[in-house]
């Protein structure tokens, strides 16, 4: 299983903070797991098909779509962050 | 040269004052005694460089009644230690505090603060002001404005991340 959470405009558009994913092929990567969310179709495909600005974090790290994910690791998504 | 209190010392450093301190707290802050605190923290201190981010009543031509501060806590902490570090690596400082607040937030209240101290300014005002660049860009908080038109999400500026890139140039960075 890997830990999926939303914060900030996906928390809200999704309606959703956390959820578990068990893991399979399409949890291997960052680029691959959004792949897996947009197929969920309407607002999951609007968030995750690439085409708004979107940060993922792996384990409480900012990482690149390139980032491997394995089982018990903590994925976040978010939008550009807006603090300060 | 070999001082007492030499910069250059890690013994020095660790023992005499080097902590880093990050917070995100929904409390105010007293930005006055956090300098004061660390001014007198060491005597070989010659600069203290702060940063106070407040909310503005304006922002993108609509008038801002209130703001709430979402982070991710956990990541929250990290990045900014990791920011910090970064800092503290890059410029011979000795201390430096992060406080950011979360939560509701109104025009004029303080959201951020960022001290540091060093033998001179140069290091102390270069070292702040990366902080603040790479906190806009590296922290994870977000701004939701309420508007007279209603609540919207603070969109991230492409001149927030300009101002972070400065530092990965080639250009110098530490005028002492």
């Amino acid at each position: 299983m890997i830990k999926v959470l939303y914060f900030a405009r996906l928390r809200e558009t999704l309606g959703m903070s956390c959820e578990e994913i068990d893991c399979t092929p399409d949890t291997a990567t960052v680029a691959s797991l959004m792949g897996l969310l947009s197929t969920r179709g309407d607002v999951w495909q609007q968030e995750f098909d690439g085409c708004r600005p979107l940060r993922a974090a792996v384990n409480q790290t900012l990482a690149p779509n390139s980032a491997t994910i394995k089982a018990g690791d903590e994925v976040a998504f978010f939008p550009p962050v807006t603090g300060g | 040269m070999k001082w007492r209190f030499s910069r250059q010392s890690p013994e020095v450093r660790d023992g005499l004052g080097a902590h880093m301190t990050v917070r995100v707290q929904i409390e105010d802050f007293d930005a006055g005694a956090e300098i004061n605190r660390m001014r007198l923290n060491r005597p070989d201190t010659g600069a203290v460089a702060a940063f106070v981010g407040q909310v503005r009543d304006l922002n993108d031509g609509a008038h801002v009644t209130a703001m709430t501060l979402e982070h991710y806590p956990g990541m929250t902490e990290k990045a900014l230690e990791s920011i910090v570090d970064q800092a503290r690596q890059r410029w011979d400082i000795f201390d430096a505090l992060v406080v950011h607040r979360v939560g509701t937030l109104h025009p004029t209240d303080q959201i951020v603060l960022v001290v540091v101290s060093g033998a001179h300014r140069g290091e102390a005002f270069s070292a702040c002001e990366f902080i603040m660049d790479y906190l806009k860009t590296e922290a994870p908080f977000w701004k939701k404005e309420q508007t007279p038109v209603g609540e919207r999400w603070v969109e991230a500026k492409s001149s927030d991340d300009s101002a972070r890139e400065r530092w990965t140039g080639n250009q110098p960075e530490n005028p002492t």
